[in-house]
């Protein structure tokens, strides 16, 4: 590795200063590098300053367990050759700085509005917008959306097809853009924490242990070793909840109404659990800055044991139900398949990537917290098709069953938390953190008083949609409510 | 077949009554709160400091505000009195705005059931459309729990229905981002009059943590409420609730 980047370990903070600041193409060039030697893009933002505008790249080293930092001097132009030409999976974070920050990625194949943001143009999405457009004898175009039959959140799916083929599919998000970056950066810290908790509300976990941990990065806070544990043991719990939820969808979808209906029984009977220890279902009020607010106390550790066999009794029977239907396996296998090449170019991460073959999982590649003590290696499949990522999380689900069982009677003791105290001036810091549906990202920066000069926050979803609308090329149209569900994207952790 | 009637066999009958014979919520859920009355110590503020969305004043008293709050119980937490206390009782829902506004003088959430034409009409069957406008998923999940076998929402008549020219009223989620606003109009208006307007949670009732941000346009002001629910989420207990209370089909 060249002295271009800074390495990091996940969860950590470095000064500014100590970060070499590359001119534009040295950036660039160094940054494809990167990529090019196996590196993942996980975030990628400008930050205002007095010297100008600083753009910062974190490329995920997952061999050696770091995050490379790169920084490139944004002149006043304010426009670079962009990375998205030759690296896909920049995509979506260029066009962000596009339409947000006023940067212009010049030759950018497709700079298209990601979410439509009313904070700068004032415009919303345009019910003209011109999508792409396939022509010919026999072809027609499928509008879906943004409101959808079931209680889902909205969406615009556009699809041209000739027959029941799908030759492709525009999906255009941004209706739930609710401006929750500006939040994070500016809010008093009470909003900012509930606001992390309303990213995606079915990865309120996922999102704020990383904000937690992003925020005692930049202040230097010793977070007890019990408040890890406890935001492990939730992590897993909304692990399970969401994949038992998403098996019983994936049942529903293909008409297995049994499984339909056990799944989405058992998804509530985990929500219970995390209700028991923080009193909301989706662990709302749990994770905070310094620590954890409520406590494994040792009657609920015992009922959660005992719950655990039960349940692991109900699921086991039920996947395999599931998993045994020979209708099922012809509904799931070969359906929506995403090849690994195809997830590799666009930086797919989560159960979706290791349902293609890509070996990539947080929790083992970059350890932070209780996952430096306990080992939690990915489940993965080849096919990349729906059946594996039903399977994958079968898989999971079994893993995190465990997880629990092995390490809920012998969580470390002492303090659940410390006082954050505050951020130091001029640091940047990034977490990551393998929620249920894959790497979700918070980083930040601080400016030379300590207050926050930038806020990013990468829900695994802005990689995934992409890897979603590959999987649809070539299938039948009858199968997107299949496939859309085996993938379960967030909406709002996307639009932000 | 044999496995799947065994699976049946040991996982039992799920459906859970309603309303409940005992309230079946953990001591740590964060239910309707409790205000001592009387005056605080002089000047203190801290409960409205700690409160993240403004639910909270303390002017003659404190007064908290259902509709703007996330449950959090940061005030809880930080008052030196010990003054607000969060409960286990899930009920509520509210067909009054007003009375979401808890002073620690008997105020509380009420529901006046549907009366004449409109009970007749809904009392026994109801279809909702609903509309995500910006909901993080936390209510659209709890919403959609109702449908599964252990709250078994169709037994009571009521049922979400895919378009809104089916239904009967609408059910918004989320604080209406400015991107979602026409799509939730044109959702409203497509439902045949006489129609049911039912608020879920935080962010739909006042715009919750993310009020006042440039993105979000709000919840109509001409569009009339029927029912206020809040929570962030609302419990689905809260939800049925509050539902069935508007049909008048719980007996209190």
């Amino acid at each position: 590795m060249s002295g271009s980047c800074k390495a990091m370990a996940n969860g950590t903070a470095v000064v500014v200063g100590d970060v070499s600041v590359q001119p534009m193409p040295a950036f660039r060039s160094s940054v494809l590098e990167e990529g090019a030697r196996g590196g993942r893009l996980v975030s990628l933002f400008p930050m205002e300053g007095p010297d100008g505008t600083l753009l910062f790249a974190f490329v995920a080293q997952d061999a050696m367990g770091t995050v490379a930092l790169f920084a490139g001097a944004l002149g006043s132009e304010r426009t670079y050759p962009a990375l998205t030409a030759q690296w896909p999976q920049a995509q979506a974070f260029e066009r962000d700085l596009w339409e947000n920050g006023g940067i212009t990625p010049e030759g950018h194949p497709w700079l298209k509005p990601l979410c439509f943001p009313s904070l700068r143009s004032g415009q919303t999405i345009p019910a003209d917008y011109r999508y792409f457009a396939a022509e010919g004898e026999e072809v027609h175009e499928v509008a879906v959306g943004p409101v959808h039959a079931g209680i889902i959140e909205p969406g615009h799916f556009r699809f041209q097809c000739h027959g029941e083929e799908v030759l492709h599919l525009e999906i255009q998000l941004g209706f739930q853009h609710r401006g929750a970056e500006g939040l994070l950066r500016n809010a008093p810290a009470p909003r900012r924490l509930t606001t992390a908790e309303s990213i995606a509300g079915d990865s309120v976990v996922a999102h704020t242990t990383a904000f937690a941990l992003v925020e005692e990065a930049l202040a230097g806070a010793p977070v007890p070793a019990r408040a890890h544990a406890l935001r492990a043991v939730a992590l897993e719990l909304e692990r399970l909840a969401n994949h038992a939820g998403d098996l019983g969808a994936l049942a529903g979808d293909v008409g297995y109404l049994p499984a339909a209906s056990f799944f989405g029984r058992l998804r509530g009977d985990f929500l219970n659990l995390t209700q028991g220890l923080c009193g909301n279902r989706f662990g709302r009020g749990l994770v905070i800055p310094g620590g954890v607010r409520f406590d494994a106390d040792p009657g609920w550790i015992d009922g959660t044991l005992k719950a655990l066999t039960v349940l692991r009794r109900d699921m086991e029977d039920t996947a395999g139900l599931l998993f045994g239907s020979a209708s099922v396996q012809n509904r799931f296998e070969g359906t929506g398949i995403l090849y690994k090449d195809t997830a590799e170019l666009l930086g797919v991460v989560g159960p979706a990537a290791r349902a293609s073959g890509c070996g990539r999982d947080v929790r083992q590649d970059h350890p932070a917290g209780y996952y430096r003590f306990a080992q939690v290696p990915p489940q993965m499949l080849a096919s990349g098709d729906v059946y594996a990522r039903a399977m994958v999380r079968w898989l999971e689900i079994q893993q995190s069953l465990r997880f629990l069982e092995d390490n809920l009677p012998s969580l470390p003791s002492g303090f659940l938390r410390v006082e954050a105290g505050t951020r130091q001036p001029g640091r940047i810091a990034v977490a990551l953190v393998e929620g249920w549906r894959g790497e979700t990202v918070h980083a930040a920066a601080t400016d030379a008083s300590g207050d926050l000069a930038a806020y990013k926050v990468t829900d695994p979803s802005i990689h995934n949609w992409m890897g979603l609308a590959m999987a649809m090329r070539g299938g039948a149209i009858s199968d997107f409510p299949l496939c859309n569900k085996s993938f379960n994207l967030s909406y709002a952790g996307h639009d932000r | 077949m044999i496995d799947l009637l065994r699976a049946r066999l040991r996982q039992g009958y799920r459906t859970q009554p309603f309303p409940p014979a005992t309230n079946p919520l953990p001591e740590r859920f964060r239910g309707l709160p409790v205000i001592s009355s009387g005056p605080c110590a002089e000047s203190c503020q801290t409960c409205m400091e700690a409160c993240p969305t403004g639910a909270i004043t303390t002017d003659g008293g404190v007064k908290l505000d259902l509709g703007k709050c996330l449950f959090c119980s940061a005030c809880a937490e930080a008052c030196p009195e010990g003054k607000i206390l969060f409960s286990q009782d899930y009920a509520l829902a509210s067909t009054s705005r007003e009375a979401l506004v808890l002073n620690g003088e008997g105020i509380r959430p009420k529901v006046e059931a549907l009366q004449g034409e409109m009970k007749r009409l809904f009392g026994r069957s109801l279809k909702l459309r609903q509309v995500s406008a910006g909901g993080c998923n936390g209510c659209e999940a709890d919403l959609n729990v109702l449908s599964t076998v252990g709250f078994d929402l169709g037994r009571f008549g009521i049922q979400f229905v895919a378009s809104p020219r089916h239904a009967d009223g609408i059910v918004v989620t989320g604080p209406v981002t400015r991107n979602m606003a026409s799509a939730l109009r044109a959702t409203y208006d497509a439902i045949p009059a006489p129609k049911l307007v039912i608020l879920v949670g935080a962010c739909a009732l006042s715009g919750g943590t993310f009020a006042g941000s440039p993105a979000v346009a709000g919840m109509p002001t001409d569009i009339p409420v029927d029912l206020y629910i809040p929570g962030c989420p609302p419990h689905p207990l809260t939800i049925l609730d509050g539902l069935l209370r508007l049909l008048g089909r719980l007996g209190k």
